[in-house]
């Protein structure tokens, strides 16, 4: 199947991961489920903004902090006691070493400087506060600050909202400042693609993927450009004539700095972002460009989607972040890990939808073809769910189904005893820490610690495996996956 | 159970055990699938 050149010096390596959360809880009554169930009940709104959390509170949550590099996955293993969210990091950063977390008021005006077409009005108090915080921020320029504009009146904002389908925005749980109307012109005021509340969606999907590039780019001060980018989200960005046309990796590189790169978007559900990595090694091990990274804002539909879970066990509501990625991948740098080429995994038409026949083909198969055992590779990056995010509205902890199938296909290979499978999780598997942004967290929130690992000359192997729900379109009942081997670059010394 | 003559309601999961083949397994004992669904539940 693989026809790849042994060449060392075109060999892809990832360079760079970027990783950024913005911490949005006013917005939270906006994700579809809530939406819908505040519009049928509209008693259930003081329930929910009663279980919001609070800036430092989201900043000190250890999975937030693992997710942006300040902790180890195994860290929640070891040395963090669960429930997490009872036991915060002390004086932890929104700071880390692969992104940050941003409070919301900052995160608006981020999302104003991608509105390009006036869709969001902002008071002007809010809009000058909101400038004076980006103008501290490290990534954030003049040229950003002016496109925030001179703001509107509340009066102003408040007669707007008398507009159907206009969306108030708020701050601290229900102080308005803003909304997000209907784009207009082109025949956008009946365009049901181009409704505010799609807007709003895709708006703050460039938003978070604008940080995560920005950060990225941050991280690597040698780099000259970027050739290509990599859409990975699950947006869909369109009017009526092309739903889901889409491009929003141009998007963002528009305002990350990418002048010379163009770029194209790869869907595939939730685990896009790891076909777009296959296809970004491609790219480079060809020869066709040098630098190609991967990007992905959040999924703003699924803000709150399991907060009625979190409210009934009287716990604060989890899913009030966005999430942004970014992944560089290069020409061989003789340090960062490599991309094997060689062990790219595959879900094949043919391959059915049982979960036994879903890994054969993207574990198994490809460690066959290496020859290599399940129990060779240092970690799994599977679906990395947060489980005290799914657990208390019935989802189960995906990220240990997975790891237990995976040493399940390790007990019948003989590899190990059965009596070894909680062990080989253990080992081989890690604790679930990814907010459940459907595409963030399918395999890409470990890459980042893998690098990292494997430049400190910690670990050897990783390999990341990611599922998508093709069924949710219906037009099949196909899954899909795809999977690839990460492994230290052995020039690294 | 003896599922077999049976109408049978489908619903899988995309971590657990699949729509399509909890199909399979219900129609080997005689059962008629009315409705395959998979759910993702994150």
């Amino acid at each position: 199947m693989v026809n790849y050149s042994e060449k060392e010096d075109s060999k892809p390596v990832v360079k760079c991961v970027s990783y950024f959360l913005a911490h949005v809880p006013s917005m939270v009554r906006h994700g579809s489920k809530p939406s819908r169930e505040i519009g049928n009940h509209s008693f259930l709104l003081p329930q929910f903004l009663a279980h919001l959390r609070t800036f430092d509170q989201a900043v000190a949550y250890p999975p937030n902090q693992v997710f942006i590099g300040n902790l180890d996955p195994d860290d929640l293993l070891r040395n963090i006691p669960s429930p997490w969210f009872l036991n915060p990091i002390r004086n932890s950063s929104r700071w880390g070493p692969f992104g940050e977390i941003m409070p919301e008021e900052e995160f608006y005006g981020l999302m104003k400087i991608c509105d390009e077409f006036q869709i969001m009005l902002m008071e002007d108090a809010f809009l000058q506060e909101t400038a004076e915080r980006l103008r501290t921020h490290p990534l954030f320029v003049a040229e950003d600050v002016q496109k925030l504009g001179k703001g509107r009146s509340l009066g102003q904002i408040e007669k707007e909202l008398d507009v159907p389908e206009t969306i108030p925005l708020y701050v601290n749980r229900d102080r308005l400042i803003g909304c997000l109307r209907r784009a207009r012109g082109g025949g956008a005021e009946d365009d049901a693609n181009l409704a505010p509340s799609i807007l709003m969606e895709n708006l703050a999907t460039r938003a978070s993927g604008v940080m995560a590039l920005r950060h990225l780019i941050s991280k690597v001060p040698g780099i000259c450009q970027i050739d290509y980018l990599l859409g990975c989200g699950e947006e869909a960005v369109g009017d009526r004539y092309n739903r889901g046309g889409g491009n929003m990796a141009k998007a963002i590189g528009q305002l990350s700095g990418c002048s010379s790169a163009t770029g194209s978007d790869v869907k595939a559900f939730c685990c896009a972002p790891v076909h777009a990595i296959v296809i970004a090694a491609g790219l480079v091990a060809s020869g066709i460009f040098n630098n190609v990274a991967v990007v992905a804002g959040g999924s703003f539909a699924k803000l709150g989607m399991k907060a009625e879970g979190h409210i009934n066990h009287n716990q604060m509501i989890l899913e009030d972040v966005l999430a942004g990625i970014a992944i560089l991948v290069t020409r061989n740098d003789w340090k960062s890990p490599v991309i094997r080429l060689d062990s790219i995994g595959k879900h094949e038409i043919g391959t059915g939808s049982a979960q036994q026949a879903i890994m054969e083909k993207l574990v198994v198969e490809p460690l066959n073809r290496l020859g290599m055992k399940l129990s060779q590779i240092d970690k799994y990056a599977t679906e990395m769910h947060n489980p005290e995010i799914t657990e208390p509205q019935g989802s189960g902890n995906v990220p240990m189904t997975n790891y237990r199938t995976i040493g399940g296909l390790a007990v019948l290979r003989n590899e190990i005893r059965r009596e070894e499978l909680d062990r080989f999780v253990e080992i081989h598997g890690m604790p679930g820490f990814s907010p459940t942004q459907g595409h963030i967290a399918s395999a890409v929130p470990v890459l980042g610690h893998s690098v990292r690992k494997m430049i400190a000359g910690q670990m050897q192997t990783t390999m990341f495996l990611a599922k998508g729900s093709l069924f949710l379109g219906r037009m099949t009942q196909m899954s899909d996956g795809m999977s690839f081997l990460l492994e230290r670059n052995k020039h690294s010394g | 159970m003896d599922l077999k003559g049976k109408k049978v309601i489908v619903i899988g999961e995309r971590d657990g055990i699949q729509g399509p083949s909890i199909e399979a397994c219900i129609k080997s004992a005689g059962a008629e699938p009315v409705i395959v669904q998979t759910q993702c539940f994150v």
